[in-house]
Parts: structure tokens; sequence; C-alpha cells
């Protein structure tokens, strides 16, 4: 559980990037942070893990105050994969890179092998198990990243924009996987702005700008509230839209959902028929 | 007339244990948006590294076939030749800035072109205002965000007017009603200036209504290529892991049960609207 209470955060610079921010996440919630380049989102995260401790107002990880423990001591609560898999990754290969933490937190030496071996299968990384990371694509390491960090298997999991250069089939291997997590009563927190990804994934939204929350809902409120997106510069999902531009026709305008917008228009098609 | 040809390229990476282009055989006509797309490693990367020659100069390794790009055999010339018909925006914003002030940076290229000032000034205002990041304008490329970046690198490669430019996935940082203007910015060049575009996506949802030509690669091969309207339909498209646009996948879902909206197949879900409409209201 991670409680936030009115943090703000300055960076050197002066420019206050976080301006009161509070937010309660229980054991088990699935959240999607979004908002606009420069919103505070990737400020706002990495005070979970207290990458980042607020100028002032506190942030409690499992009742302990970031301002009074260690990174490292946080770390194996809330793992964290960062926007760009370069800042993180440092080993000479895929393995060892994915071994780092595991040894680093003193797991054995068969549960690391098997943990590796369990994280580069689930992420399609096995034929690169002995290949340096800085050889693989864009997508590929980021997904080394992930599995390094999926690997020592934290209560939280804080992913910065997890689609980035994601192809399709990656996309929603991860989402099945966040619903797996979820049944594990895990908790997991994105930023992005992949509207699709979110639609699909159905988590609660919390939508930030100018360094505040300014909505907290049901992925389906909020990503069909095209107001409330516009300000936050982000478009309305494909098949929102579509609706949207059908309501002449009477059809309710709040659909996320590939499969409720099939029932939808052909249940109008029967209705139509039978008239 | 074709500005990009590519003929049984097959390419390895020094030290890659298999090749990350095999066989590949592509031609692009001036003035074409093509799109190309494919699972990540699908070797679309290293296909646009060799449009200016930076696979093999930069990156080594083993070339076979033969590219010719703006009547130029890649192999036989400088990457900073390629440079004045190519422009490249790379996946990672960071790897391509460096100057002191985002100006500087948009204003590299031209310099090394020898242009006049008065033109030069022109030509990065023209382009910090296209991308919107004119009040950036004297700000360190390292100090603004991931989507500002990216938006740096692309303003530097518009600045330099080329008649190809080559883009992998140029937006994937930014929010999405920025990387929407972006692609209107790029689509509406290739439309009045007839410059060539090629751009690499994994989000079709919002890029393939720009194309009429869409490249589909799978291990290092061409495996589909041509209208996309076609190709989106088409099963095999779904199996190889692409993903389908929402209006499409969703118009292919209303066939599949019986109700055909319209003949044609929708890139974007403002067709489908359309054709909903049509048949809806009637």
């Amino acid at each position: 559980m991670i409680i936030i209470e009115d943090i703000h955060y300055s960076y050197a610079s002066n420019i206050e990037a976080l301006k009161g921010v509070s937010l309660t996440i229980k054991d088990g919630d699935f959240i999607a942070i979004m908002g606009q380049n420069g919103a505070g989102k990737t400020t706002f995260i990495k005070h979970f893990n207290g990458l980042l401790k607020p100028s002032s107002g506190t942030v409690r990880v499992n009742g302990v105050e970031t301002t009074k423990t260690s990174v490292a001591a946080l770390a194996k609560n809330v793992g964290f994969v960062f926007q760009n898999p370069d800042n993180q990754l440092f080993s000479e290969t895929v393995e060892d890179e994915i071994a780092f933490a595991l040894k680093n937190f003193g797991f054995d030496k068969e549960t690391i092998e098997k943990r590796v071996t369990w994280a580069l299968d689930f992420l399609s990384l096995t034929q690169y198990r002995k290949t340096s990371p800085f050889l693989l694509s864009g997508g590929e390491r980021k997904r080394v990243a992930l599995a390094s960090v999926l690997a020592w298997d934290p209560e939280t999991l804080v992913l910065d924009e997890p689609t980035i250069g994601q192809d399709h089939e990656q996309k929603e291997k991860l989402r099945q996987f966040i619903t797996q997590l979820q049944t594990k009563n895990k908790t997991v927190v994105m930023v992005t702005h992949d509207v699709e990804f979110v639609a699909e994934c159905n988590p609660r939204v919390i939508l930030m700008r100018g360094g505040k929350i300014v909505a907290d809902g049901i992925a389906k409120d909020i990503l069909t509230n095209s107001k409330l997106l516009e300000e936050s510069s982000i478009v309305l999902p494909q098949i929102t839209q579509i609706f949207t531009k059908l309501s002449p026709l009477g059809l309710p305008t709040d659909i996320i959902d590939i499969n409720e917008a099939e029932l939808t228009i052909l249940s109008k098609v029967k209705e139509r028929q039978t008239q | 007339m074709t500005i990009i040809k590519i003929s049984d390229l097959v390419y390895t990476y020094p030290g890659g244990s298999k090749p990350s282009i095999d066989g590949v055989s592509l031609k692009i006509e001036k003035g074409e948006f093509v799109l190309i797309t494919g699972p990540s490693g699908c070797g679309k990367t290293s296909l646009c590294r060799t449009f200016n020659g930076l696979v093999p100069h930069f990156y080594q390794g083993e070339l076979k076939g033969q590219v010719i790009v703006a009547g130029q055999d890649i192999t036989s010339k400088q990457t900073s030749d390629m440079a004045k018909h190519v422009g490249l925006v790379f996946q990672n914003p960071e790897n391509q800035l460096f100057a002191l002030s985002v100006e500087k940076d948009v204003a590299f290229g031209l310099e090394n072109l020898g242009m006049s000032r008065e033109e030069m000034r022109k030509r990065v205002d023209w382009a910090l205002n296209l991308t919107g990041i004119y009040d950036l304008r004297e700000r360190s490329p390292h100090e603004v965000s991931g989507g500002q970046q990216q938006r740096v690198a692309i303003a530097s490669v518009l600045a330099m007017q080329p008649e190809i430019i080559v883009l992998d996935e140029p937006t994937s940082f930014l929010d999405p009603l920025s990387a929407e203007r972006i692609f209107e910015v790029i689509y509406k060049l290739n439309q009045e200036q007839n410059i060539t575009v090629v751009l690499v996506e994994h989000r079709l949802d919002l890029t393939a209504k720009y194309t009429n030509h869409l490249v589909v690669m799978n291990k290092g091969k061409i495996c589909l290529e041509g209208n996309p309207r076609d190709i989106l339909y088409s099963e095999e498209t779904s199996r190889i892991g692409v993903g389908i646009p929402k209006a499409t996948l969703l118009y292919k879902k209303l066939k599949t049960a019986g109700f055909e909206v319209n003949k044609q197949t929708p890139l974007s879900s403002d067709e489908l609207a359309d054709q909903l409409m049509e048949t809806l209201s009637k």
C-alpha cells in the first residue's frame, strides 16, 4: 500500500513539477497515469520507490516514509521499469542483466537460475540469453529491462511507458501478464500515452495536468470524456471516436471496448430491420 | 521515378549469428508515403539504416545485394553525402542530439550544407514552428522531455528539406495529440512538396490512413506489400502479429457477423464512422 499525501516537488531549476498531489494506492490496484508531456507523471512515480523525495508532503510505502529509508530497501517492494531502457541496462549479457538484482537481493543460485529462465521465456528473450543487450532492438531492450524487474517479483510494479516500441503481440502479452498479476493481488502502476492499450486493459485512470491530478476514475468514464482528454492532449480511443461521430443515430458514446462496439452496432442494425 | 531501389539485400551485423535483413527487394517511387511495420526485431530499423548508408558504413557487418537511393549506390557513397538526400529520424532521440541548444541542433545540418545565414534562420524557424518547439529554441536538448527531444530530432531533419524523410517510430514518446499533429505535418509535406516519406510504425491506428504502400516485414523478410486496405483485412496480417487498426478490426468483425458496412475496408475511425453513418441513417 502506498499513501501519498499532498506532495510538492521542485527540480533544482526551480520549476515546480508537482503541486500538491495526494493518492492512495491499495494492494492489487491497477492504475494508468495519463497526461500530456510535462504533466509531472514521471516525477510523480519516481516518488513511489524513493528515487525522488518530496519537497513537502509524505509518501509512505507499507507504512514507511520514503524519506526515512533507502531506495535499495524500497526496491524489493517497488520494482521500477524506466521509459528509456538504456538508462537501466549495463550488463554484458541479457542473462547477467536479469540475474543482477536477484544476486543483490541474495537469492540462492538455484532460485536465480529458475527465475532468470522464467523471465527470459516469458518475454520471448530466451534466444538472446547470451547476447549483449546493446545488440538488441529498442523494443527488445525494453523487454530486457522489464524482465530484470519481473524476475524478483516485487509487490508493486511501476512501468513508465511500457508499450513504447512494442509490437501488437508483445502488448497483448503484457496485458495478459498484468491481468495475471492482478489475480495474485499485485499492484501495477503504469504511465502511458497509449490510449488504445489503456482502453484494452481497463484500469483505474488517473489524469495529471500541470503537476496535479485532475481526474481519477474508471477507464470507461475518463477515456470517453472528450473535453477532459483534449485538455490533456490525449485523443479519444478509436472505438470511442467512432461512436462520438455516430451520436446523431442515438447510439451511446461511452464505449471503449471493441466487442461492446460490435454488439451495439449489430443490435442497431437488427432494430432497423424489424422496423 | 524510383527513388529507392533495394535488390536482394542480405545484411548481418558484426557478430550476428543470422542476417537481420534476409533477402529484401523493395522499390519506392518518388513522392510515396510508405509505411513499414512488423513485429519488433523483424529488421525494420536495420532496413532504414541502409537508406543513408549507416548500414554498412557505421555499423559495419556484411552486406550483400544492392541499395540505390536517389541514384546513388550507398556502398560507394559516404553517409555524409547521403545526408543531402535522406533525412533520418531515429527511435531514440537522445542518440541524435548533441548541440548546446535546440536551435543549434536544428541548424547543424544546414551549416554543413554551407547555407547563407539568412536562409538558415528562415529554415530553422520554419522547422521549429512546424514541430511546435519554437519556445524551446534556447534550451539545451538534453534538458527537455523525451517527447520534446523527438520533436527536435524531427525539426532537424525537416529543416534540411531532404528528398526523402525516413522516420523510425518518431513519435513514440509524444502524447497522442502531439503525435497526431506531427504525422499531419509530415503528411502535408509529402502531399504538398512531394517529399518521399518512409515511416516505421507499430501503431497503425494512427498512421494507416496516410499510406497507399504498406510493407509488412517478419524475420528479416518482406512478407506482405501493397494496398493497406487489402493487407490489413487479410488473415495473414493478423497471424504475423501486426496491430490492425481498431476501425479495420471492427469492420471485419461486423462483416463476419453478417453486416457489411461498405465494400471498402476502412483504415481509420473517421472512415468507418462515415460509412456507418451513411448505411445506418438511410
